[in-house]
């Protein structure tokens, strides 16, 4: 499904992946842990698109089409989805329109009809009360206001509605109690299927007690040092990153 | 036989007496001597030049090299179905319909608007209900010292007169429709509006500007509002002028005790253009919210002049102002607020923020506080900035298009204004018309 070989980034002339590789296949859950500043967040970048990353060598295909030459919206309709370390606030825009716009250029791109306004009210609010988000979280701007944790469990909100093929988590799981957890690793599990794929970013093994990865990696100084099992994580929780 | 004011200032001066000559010999003597009186202002001041600290940032050269001319009597052929392309689809309201400053009946339905309420042109108020009018017009916008406004007071034609008597609602909103059309010449128009509200009364005036042609012209609009105790008035300016005319417009309020207003200023058309919002809270417990949006293209000039006053304890007072600029053109906000030296108490606050679509816009914001009393709470904050990068990608990474995300931006952007405005049919029109303004903006292709 995903295949990342060799990639070089960097970023106002400093590198920061430096020869990452990892293959994603079909229905496979991948966990990245490695240390602060390690690069985590920036692959996730790349895969979604920023710009300001600039891909010096290596490619990434995703479903036998390369990624970079894919522009993000694009990427997104192809069944990408990043659920941001950092969710971006922005006021002004309901998150129920951005939802819907957002779901529809999906159908849009796949020549599906528009969702109507109730549909769409439907399946919003049915995916809400399995999250345990309030319905009135729909109403408010993007993130705007949210608490840490009402902003994490909106991307995985965001995640079900869309229903992507290839989601990458980027710690999804900091600043959320533990009962917030059981909530979005239920939210995880229940898409999972034999066509959808994760690359679940975390610093804590915790998690991964709810969303039992398939491989673990570390990754270091931007590139991955190891790979293993899901017994992996287990070890990094008890020695550290400093053997690497 | 039109009077051709040549953009010297006598010419501006010795034009009255010829105005007062052709067309002007049935009004009473009060009017006449008013004119008369008011044009020694600008005798004394001539237009503003750049020096001119309150105009520093707004070039008046090419209105002085420009040459005008009064509309003559007779309208240009308007028809109905023009005027109601400019209507708000579903808004039960009054209508009043001025071409090129004149009152045109036919195309005006003031019809029922009440027990007790005036709605009607200002030329009629100033035949029939003469005391009214006498006792307000020209006691708020000083023409002494304004000379756009003494300009006004010497020149105008015509322009709605309201009035609410005490403890009565105006239930349909005025449309008050200002019309230009090209004859051909450039003229020189002078729409005049008195809104007299009583005590705990409610009203709302939609003044609004349009032209049916890209001609040069020089409109220069006062409009005075006396806002009675306890009184309620929300009050619209919808400037959508040619894309060459030069526009200037004060709206004047004077606030009696408790009264709220609620300002909505929309600058759109014009070459230049200079809106002047200046509520004076001179009762107790006042409020005024007002709010504004500009957008600016091409080589256009906005430049939005506010001037709040407290002159009494207890009041509130929020200026909202967000503008939007691309290609050349140029902003300006200027938001003075003066707190009297009795004005203890006072809340006052003023934001501006601007948008910039282009690299060659231009905004110049300054805030400007006047403060007499130690005991008040003033803040203002400005932001001048592209649109958020970061936001733009996070919508962009859900699916939408670059395109569609700017134009998301942008509407969340404007609504942050036009949201206050209570007639859901305006708020819509206008969204719809700042919606169409963006999708030219951004063209045809993906926009980035
Ligand atoms: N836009 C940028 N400009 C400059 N440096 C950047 C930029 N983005 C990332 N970096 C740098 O690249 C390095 C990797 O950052 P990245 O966010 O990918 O780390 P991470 O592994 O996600 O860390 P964390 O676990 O703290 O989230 C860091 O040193 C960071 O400062
Ligand atoms: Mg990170």
């Amino acid at each position: 499904m995903l295949e990342v070989k060799n990639l070089h980034v960097q970023v106002d002339d400093k590198e920061i992946l430096k020869g990452m590789n990892i293959t994603v296949a079909p229905g496979e859950v991948h966990s990245i842990m490695g240390p602060n500043g390690s690069g985590k967040s920036t692959l996730a970048q790349v895969l979604a698109g920023k710009e300001t990353y600039e891909v010096t060598e290596g490619e990434i295909t995703f479903q036998g089409k390369d990624l970079l030459d894919l522009e993000p919206e694009e990427r997104a309709c192809e069944g990408i989805f990043l659920a941001f370390q950092y969710p971006v606030e922005i006021p002004g825009v309901a998150n129920t329109y951005l939802l819907r716009e957002a779901l529809n250029a999906k159908r849009e791109y796949r020549e599906e009809k528009p969702l109507k306004h109730v549909e769409f009210g439907k399946l919003a609010r049915d995916k809400m009360k399995a999250l345990g988000i309030d319905e009135n979280l729909l109403k408010r701007s993007v993130n705007a206001g949210f608490s840490g944790g009402e902003k994490k469990r909106n991307e995985i909100f965001q995640m079900q509605i869309l229903e992507p093929t290839l989601a990458v988590l980027d710690e999804t799981d900091s600043g959320l109690d533990i009962d917030a957890l059981k909530i979005v690793a239920n939210g995880v599990n229940s898409m999972r299927d034999s066509g959808r794929s994760f690359i679940v970013i975390t610093h804590y093994q915790r998690l991964l007690n709810y969303i039992v990865p398939d491989f673990v990696h570390v990754m270091v100084d931007g590139k991955i040092v190891k790979s293993g099992g899901k017994e992996l994580a287990q070890e990094l929780e008890e020695k550290g990153y400093a053997d690497f | 036989m039109a009077i051709i004011f040549d953009g010297t200032r006598e010419s501006y001066v010795e034009g009255l007496s010829e105005f007062l000559g052709s067309g002007q010999e049935d009004t009473p003597g009060w009017v006449a001597d008013l004119r008369r009186e008011a044009i020694s202002g600008f005798g004394e001041l001539g237009f503003p030049t750049l020096s001119d600290e309150e105009w520093r940032f707004t070039n008046l050269e090419a209105l002085r090299r420009g040459s005008f001319s009064i509309a003559e009597d007779g309208i240009s052929d308007v028809s109905k179905k023009t005027v109601n392309s400019y209507g708000f689809s579903g808004l039960d309201c009054l209508r009043l319909v001025f071409v090129n400053g004149r009152f045109a009946s036919s195309l005006s339905d003031a019809g029922d608007a009440g027990e007790g309420i005036v709605v009607k042109a200002l030329s009629e108020a100033i035949r029939e209900d003469g005391d009214l009018v006498k006792g307000h017009l020209a006691k708020y916008a000083d023409y002494e010292k304004d000379a756009f406004i003494s300009l006004n007071t010497s020149y105008f034609e015509d322009g709605v007169f309201v009035y609410v008597p005490d403890r009565t609602v105006l239930e349909k909103p005025v449309h008050v429709l200002h019309v230009s059309t090209d004859e051909g010449r450039p003229l020189f128009i002078n729409p005049r509006n008195l809104i007299i509200i009583g005590q705990s009364s409610d009203a709302k005036v939609i003044e609004h500007y349009v032209s049916l042609s890209q001609s040069v012209y020089f409109s220069n609009v006062v409009t005075e509002v006396v806002c009675g105790e306890d009184a309620n008035l929300e009050h619209y300016r919808l400037e959508f002028e040619s894309r060459k005319a030069f526009n200037f417009s004060t709206l004047r309020v004077n606030q009696q005790k408790n009264s709220n207003i609620t300002s909505h200023s929309i600058l759109y058309g014009g070459a230049i253009v200079r809106n002047n919002v200046h509520p004076v809270l001179a009762g107790e417990g006042c409020n005024s919210d007002i709010y504004g949006l500009f957008m600016s293209e091409g080589r256009q000039h906005m430049d939005n002049f506010m001037r709040v006053e407290h002159a009494s304890p207890h009041c509130d007072s929020r200026q909202f102002y967000n503008g939007v600029l691309d290609g050349r053109s140029k902003g300006v906000f200027h938001g003075r607020i003066l707190v009297h030296e009795g004005a203890e108490k006072t809340d006052a606050k003023q934001t501006n923020r601007n948008l910039l679509l282009s690299d060659t816009a231009q905004i110049d914001t300054k805030p400007q506080l006047e403060i007499y009393n130690d005991d008040v709470k003033c803040t203002h904050g400005a932001t001048i900035g592209q649109m958020d990068e970061e936001a733009l990608f996070y919508l962009c990474s859900r699916g939408v298009s670059m395109r569609k995300a700017k134009i998301i931006m942008l509407r969340a952007f404007t609504n942050e204004t036009l949201e206050h405005m209570s007639i859901d049919s305006v708020k819509e029109t206008l969204e719809n018309t700042v919606m169409k303004w963006f999708e030219q903006r951004l063209g045809n292709g993906d926009g980035s």
